[in-house]
């Protein structure tokens, strides 16, 4: 649910519920999203090749 | 045939073998699967739910399995916050573990919600004010964890490695494992702790009730506490049946003795206070409600003060102090026993705070409801240890699950020229002799 939702209401149970969940997502995205940019980056710099770490 | 895909340098049985294994397997899971579908096309009703349980076998077994899944999160928080890096050897196994448990922890709840088409709910007209709620973002978010921690040894497959940017991918994801990890770490507190809360908070049912610490329940600690108590001996029971079923020795015995003193110690801390949380409650909660604490106890075919000196003392003290004291935790017989003592001792406690919670008589015309699940509810419990055993087969024979398996189990010359002569094209390629 966002904040736009018809249902939202700002109150501490639906921010502290729904902002708990967000910050988690956008860690993992975040966390995500620099993974995947820095691999493209590696593998067009001619990285990795198929040698074990 | 499938000599190519195996990690180089060790020894895995034959294609044929492996298949037929994985049959036998494969033919639980369709029973569970054919449950499953029943359970979606027909409904509910195929299980023995009623008025009395809503709640019934299938939470006990998510209840059971998210905390015996907790080793993912406690090991990966000892790793990467704590710098307990012994633990590079087993977190691998760790997380393929916690993935199980916690996939099947889903796939459980999508047949237990009924519509699981619906499974969206959850999350657009989320309820706020339970804490069910904060279990299901919790529970997703920490799967997509698992799932992330998971990817890398699947690109580790030595034919996927080959590729550079899955070779790059799966270099970049260990990099950054320590924020996934933090994070997993914070999401298992809280869905383990609301798991817990969820008992607590019943005011109505006083066997489960108990005294808060601001919102939350005792018992949110207290899930919170055994799951990162007793996931670890999970983790290390399943490592060691790998172990007996493979004929090899996969992990060090230092990696092994640190995960089991560390899970001793939380387990003997968890179990007294867990110890005084029941006192309490026998002492003050209880007798506050108007109820004397034998009275749970009594006057029904199952229930009976037995289940709470089993929990606590023979499967809460006895495995604690095994795994803590050295000479019975380097004893492999004594700590295999204390591993399964205490998996019986964290399934038990949830069996309490949910099957004999919904059993105890809450009006005084009432009286005790004993509960039997349907087949369809045990197929489908049995449905995720199919699943399980089947995914670690896989990985297991793909993976570097154990990165100290070729040091402990060296292929000598007479192994290579074995496979060679037995006709494997790629022998030589996959089995490299190691020098002593």
């Amino acid at each position: 649910m966002f904040p736009f939702s018809f249902e939202w209401v700002w109150d501490m149970g639906h921010m502290v519920f729904h902002g708990g969940l967000w910050y988690a997502l956008s860690v993992i995205g975040m966390g995500m999203t620099f993974v995947v940019i820095k691999t493209i980056v590696d593998t067009l710099q001619g990285k990795g090749g198929g040698h074990h770490h | 045939m499938d000599s190519a895909l195996i990690p180089e340098g060790v020894k895995r049985c034959s294609l044929p073998k492996f298949l037929l294994g994985l049959a036998v397997v494969g033919g639980v899971l369709a029973w569970g699967v054919y449950a499953m579908l029943l359970c979606w096309i027909k409904g509910l009703n195929q299980s023995n739910m009623n008025d009395y349980y809503g709640f019934a076998l299938w939470i006990w077994a998510d209840l059971a399995i998210i905390a015996l899944g907790g080793g993912a999160f406690f090991s990966g928080l000892l790793k990467y916050i704590f710098g307990k890096d012994e633990l590079k050897h087993i977190i691998n196994y760790a997380v393929l573990i916690g993935f199980i448990c916690y996939s099947s922890a889903l796939l459980i709840l999508a047949i237990d919600v009924g519509q699981p088409l619906r499974s969206w709910f959850i999350f657009w007209h989320a309820n706020v004010h339970s804490m069910l709620t904060e279990v299901a973002f919790c529970l997703s978010a920490y799967f997509a964890v698992l799932t992330i921690e998971y990817i890398p040894l699947i690109l580790e497959n030595r034919q996927i490695d080959k590729v550079p940017f899955f070779h790059n991918l799966s270099h970049n994801m260990h990099g950054a494992m320590a924020v996934f990890a933090a994070t997993g770490a914070f999401l298992s507190f809280f869905h383990q702790g609301s798991l817990g809360g969820v008992a607590g908070v019943l005011f109505g049912r006083p066997f489960a009730y108990r005294e808060h610490i601001l919102i939350w329940p005792y018992t949110f600690f207290l899930f919170t506490w055994s799951a990162a108590a007793y996931g670890p001996s999970f983790t290390l029971f399943i490592t060691w049946l790998t172990e007996k079923i493979t004929k090899k020795k996969l992990v060090k015995d230092n990696v092994v003795y640190l995960l089991a003193k560390i899970s001793g110690w939380m387990i003997l801390t968890y179990i007294t206070a867990k110890t005084i949380d029941t006192l309490y409650w026998m002492n003050t909660t209880a007798p506050a409600q108007g109820f004397d604490w034998s009275f749970f106890y009594q006057n029904n075919p199952l229930y009976g003060k037995w289940i709470l000196f089993t929990e606590i003392v023979l499967c809460g003290f006895v495995p604690g102090l095994i795994l803590v004291m050295k000479p019975t935790r380097e004893n492999p017989s004594l700590r295999v026993t204390a591993f399964g003592l205490g998996i019986i001792g964290v399934s038990l406690n949830r069996w309490v705070m949910v099957l004999q919670t919904m059993a105890v008589p809450v009006l005084s015309f009432d009286s005790w409801a004993m509960y039997m699940p349907s087949w369809q509810e045990v197929a489908t419990t049995i449905l995720p240890l199919a699943y399980g055993v089947i995914l670690i087969m896989i990985s297991y024979r793909y993976l570097p699950i154990f990165p100290q398996e070729r040091e402990l189990n060296p292929i000598t010359s007479d192994e290579v020229e074995a496979a060679a002569v037995a006709g494997d094209a790629s022998a030589d390629e996959k089995l490299q002799p190691v020098e002593a």
